[in-house]
């Protein structure tokens, strides 16, 4: 793929400024997303995949964010260095977000059809001089979209009374209704019970695929992701630690962490569960030297704890590691040779 | 099934009941606690301000003998050769008709505005708040209804209008002004503290402790009370600052703190007499009124930024 | 089996959510539970499944004496749970219950040591009670030290095997789990459930586990129980439940799970994939509460209730028109 990515995040670093000192909860994250493709995003509680995302908006508060190293570009333009109109302009009609909680994305004072109108009003210069009726029909195909019935009578409802696979699917409705070109999906289904949230995913999943929409899929279900990406970041700690083609993951998780969360998953098959990966995510202020992995990890040398490792390829490039275990095999072996970590 | 974790070794770890250790901890886990409370309240300049500002007039009020220039003016004085001396060298906020220096009578003047507050909160916040928790725990009950019902009515009485009939009804003094006061006010925390209490009480840790078998005192004092000190120490320091204001205006109306007595309401009325000519005889006193107010709404703000943050 | 240690019987729990007319006020219920039986063996952990509105909290709240019922009744061992308005203490002792968000079910005001003396101190009148802390806290494999920390020094899973250890402090024989590991990350789960079933079989515990996590459920529940709305559709050992379900609910809910490997995936009923909504639990479709979004919906299904019937060996039971004698069928 030779063309520029759609959105390429380089070496982005985020620190919070706290009681005690500084958090450092990204650690030089690498993420990029071509035109039309679905990525996902996947890591436990406090992995920063919801701060990535926050900095990729530019609506992480600084303070008590530093960003203090690290680009973002968004069709090849420096999103940090981005003026508050052009910000605007991303935000109204680049990117999309779906967020967990349907109930709290939509605000429960206004109609469905005013809020969604609004989004279709405010997305762009141009979307502000549309007539009335046009931003009307708009609406009702935005939610004729997401297979709800009747959306006539539908805008003129309050969200509470909606249920909350409605609510989702209003929310989708609304985050597509401006044509973005990169919908960034936070736990869209989390909230969900499992039958409602396998429908609003396989409907999320048939409209992306339909207008060619980018996705990012942030979640910690790995059963979600294969279900719906092309490609998969596995964050760990403020880092990516693996990325790969979403079935290369699957069939082949590579970096140890990868490999512990797939243990862990309970599975539909039976056969007991694995009692995980030992230890504790790190504390963000004083995190492990090196690999931030190397203190749960089950195979770490001692070059673990001296050097962070960089994102190493496994067969090829589209499938990396950020794991010293990956190395060349004449080094990897000189690191085993250096004897136990101590 | 699929279990292969050995037998802990049930060695019993003697260090942790260590209770040399045990205080070291008890020593560092308060220690972190205010440090980090620290943090977050000297983020707002304008709290530190307040709190500045707070600690400055309660000293000022506890050692005002030593501070005030002219003690024995706080008394009854007259001194008519410097009567009604404009701010000056001598008389930094100038002197009443009869001589007094006002500077004086203000740093006095904050006595008795802090002991007000002081002694109108220590009547008012253990009833309200017993109340409220109470009324809050058994929500939907009879004695919610009792209690709030109670709480209610002394709401719907002009705050003010009770006082003043109170303070009519009795002696015109301090103390009569300070029971008008508390009898006023006990509901707003009642009030308060039956929210906190009535959404406390469905905390899963409440439901732990009752399904356990606590007994209610025991669910009232230590599961719920502990988790609303924060929202009760901010109401309260914004407290201080308005039962000044209705102290004063108790005193203005001369239902307060009597003549010679220096009550910053008292002199304020005192001096509006004055006016326009002579302002500083009621300007000072009036703005020492607003210093008090000012300091502790600051530093209730300040608490109320603290406490919120703490919840995130 | 052996020996039962609980037995719902007939368990109704309908709630008052509003009334409705102006003179003749008719309450509006919601019926959260409607004749719910099942019972449970010593040392067994039974599963109760469904989704939101299923009634399975319900029935967790009301064993743990947080609700009455509104007719039906729980025995534990026997003694009625319901019998005295308000729960002896000794009844208090023998079932505990863990909660599913520990950040929610541990006082943020009290220290590990202070939340785990409460019950021994009003169940183990007399015991040395630091040394009892110590020994709870081994038993859950967390460091003595442990006790002094406040819940918010301790992580998502230290909080709630926190949590575990407090309702073995009075040393049950029954604990609810209400969904004791949905609030954590896959990754600290495992660890929590594999605690569970050592725990189980070191102090002979009996389990009665909440979940909407059907996986978790695969590998821990030794019976499966799934509710819709308020009503038992299907209940099955797990190998059954999972391998051969019956009810047409059970085959939705299993098509629906993310899966992570081809193997989980041949589990899965292609042929019933979900849809429609879960309708409101206060406007009960009449029927088989199912009806709407059944992929097999008959004429009957939307007249008749049908009722439990037995499917398969071992007790499995479910609530479906086709599986009852051809008579009832069209």
């Amino acid at each position: 793929m030779a063309e520029t990515p759609l959105l390429e995040v380089k070496n982005l670093s985020v620190s919070f400024r706290v009681y005690g000192g500084m958090l450092r909860v990204l650690d030089g994250v690498n993420l990029t997303v071509h035109a039309g493709e679905k990525v996902g995003l996947v890591g436990e509680t406090g992995c920063g995949k919801t701060t990535t995302m926050k900095t990729i908006l530019r609506v992480v508060p600084q303070p008590p964010a530093v960003i203090n190293s690290g680009e973002i570009r968004f069709k090849g333009r420096e999103v940090l260095k981005m003026r508050q109109r052009e910000l605007t302009d991303m935000r109204g009609q680049g990117i999309s977000m779906i967020f967990q909680d349907p109930t709290a994305a939509l605000n429960p004072v206004f109609t469905v059809g005013q809020q969604l109108e609004a989004a279709i009003r405010y997305a762009s210069a141009e979307s502000r001089r549309m007539p009335r009726q046009e931003v009307r029909r708009r609406a009702v195909r935005a939610l004729s979209e997401v297979a709800l019935a009747d959306p006539e009578r539908l805008l003129d409802s309050y969200p509470a009374q909606l249920s909350g696979g409605m609510r989702q699917r209003v929310c989708i409705g609304m985050a597509l209704s401006t044509e973005p070109e990169l919908l960034i999906a936070d736990e869209p289904g989390t909230a969900l019970d499992v039958t409602i949230q396998d429908q609003v995913l396989r409907l999320l999943h048939r409209l992306v695929e339909e207008k060619h929409t980018s996705v990012i899929l942030i979640t910690h279900t790995l059963g979600i992701v294969r279900q719906i990406t092309d490609r998969v970041y596995v964050m760990y700690a403020g880092s990516v630690v693996e990325v790969a083609p979403t079935r290369r993951l699957f069939a082949q998780p590579s970096h140890p962490y990868t490999q512990g969360l797939m243990a862990a998953v309970p599975r539909l098959s039976g056969g007991g569960i694995s009692d995980g990966i030992p230890g504790r995510i790190p504390d963000y202020m004083n995190p492990p030297t090196g690999c931030r992995f190397h203190p749960r990890c089950p195979h770490a040398m001692p070059v673990c704890k001296r050097q962070k490792p960089a994102l190493l390829a496994i067969e090829d490039a589209e499938h990396q590691a950020a794991c010293f275990l990956y190395d060349a095999p004449e080094r990897v072996r000189a690191y085993q040779q250096e004897g136990g970590l101590t | 099934m699929l279990n292969n974790a050995s037998q802990p070794d049930h060695a019993v770890g003697r260090s942790a009941i260590d209770p040399h250790r045990l205080a070291q901890i008890e020593r560092r886990n308060r220690r972190e606690r205010w440090g980090r409370a620290w943090y977050k309240f000297s983020r707002n300049p304008l709290s530190v301000l307040g709190l500045i500002m707070v600690v400055t007039i309660t000293l000022m009020a506890i050692f005002a003998p030593f501070v005030a220039p002219y003690p024995q003016h706080a008394e009854p004085f007259t001194d008519f050769a410097n009567a009604s001396k404009p701010p000056g060298g001598q008389y930094l906020f100038g002197t009443d008709e009869i001589g007094r220096d006002i500077l004086s009578r203000c740093i006095f003047g904050f006595r008795y505005a802090l002991v007000m507050g002081v002694a109108v909160l220590s009547l008012v916040v253990p009833v309200g708040v017993l109340l409220g928790l109470v009324a809050g725990y058994f929500q939907g009950t009879i004695i919610d209804t009792i209690i709030m019902r109670v709480t209610d009515i002394f709401l719907s009485v002009p705050p003010l209008i009770l006082a003043l009939a109170v303070a009519s009804v009795l002696q015109p003094n301090l103390t009569n002004a300070m029971l008008a006061v508390s009898l006023m006010w006990w509901p707003w925390y009642t009030r308060l503290v039956y929210g906190l209490a009535s959404a406390l009480r469905n905390e899963y840790f409440v439901v732990s402790a009752e399904t356990i078998g606590a007994g209610t005192g025991h669910i009232l004092f230590r599961e719920i009370l502990p988790n609303m000190v924060s929202p009760i120490l901010t109401k309260m320091s914004l407290d201080m600052g308005w039962v000044v204001i209705i102290g004063s205006m108790l005193s203005f109306v001369g239902l307060g703190v009597q003549p010679p007595t220096p009550g910053l309401g008292t002199m304020v009325a005192a001096g509006a007499r004055f006016l326009p000519d002579q302002w500083w005889i009621a300007i000072f006193p009036a703005l020492a009124i607003v210093v008090v107010v000012l300091g502790f709404n600051l530093l209730g703000d300040g608490l109320r930024d603290l406490f919120s943050a703490e919840e995130s | 089996m052996s020996e039962i240690v609980l037995r719902v019987e007939a368990l109704k729990k309908h709630f008052v959510v509003a009334h409705k007319g102006l003179i003749r006020r008719e309450p509006v219920t919601v019926k959260a539970v409607d004749g719910v039986s099942f019972e449970i063996g010593r040392g067994e952990t039974v599963g109760l499944v469904g989704e939101s509105g299923s009634g399975k909290s319900t029935i967790a709240y009301i064993a743990m004496g947080m609700y009455l019922p509104t007719s039906g009744t729980i025995y534990y061992r026997d003694r009625d749970l319901f019998r005295e308005k308000k729960r002896p203490l000794d009844l208090k002792r023998e079932i505990q219950i863990v909660f599913q968000d520990p950040s929610s079910s541990l006082n943020p005001r009290q220290t590990v040591r202070q939340i785990l003396e409460l019950p021994l101190r009003i169940h183990q009148a007399g015991a040395n009670r630091l040394e009892e802390v110590v020994r709870l806290l081994d038993l859950v494999d967390l460091p003595a030290e442990v006790m002094h920390k406040y819940p918010r020094q301790l992580s998502g899973g230290e909080r709630q095997i926190v949590a575990i250890a407090r309702a073995l402090a009075t040393r049950p024989s029954l604990v609810v789990l209400d969904e004791p590991t949905s609030a954590l990350d896959v990754s600290v789960q495992g660890k929590v459930i594999n605690l569970l079933i050592r725990l189980q079989r070191e102090l002979g515990l009996t389990y009665l586990f909440i979940s909407h996590d059907l996986s978790v459920m695969r590998n821990f529940a030794s019976r499966v129980a799934i509710l819709y709305l308020g009503r038992i559709a299907e209940v099955a050992s797990t190998r059954q439940f999972f391998e051969n379900p019956q009810h047409p609910y059970t085959q939705m809910l299993l098509s629906s799970i993310p899966v992570i490997s081809e193997e989980e995936e041949k589990l899965r009923p292609a042929k019933v994939v979900s849809s429609g909504e879960i309708p409101s639990p206060v406007n009960l479709p009449p029927g088989c509460s199912f009806h709407t979004r059944c992929p097999y919906v008959m004429d009957v299904c939307r007249r008749v209730d049908p009722a439990l019937v037995e499917v398969g060996d071992n007790g499995h039971v479910a609530r479906c028109h086709l599986h009852e004698q051809p008579l009832a069928q069209k």
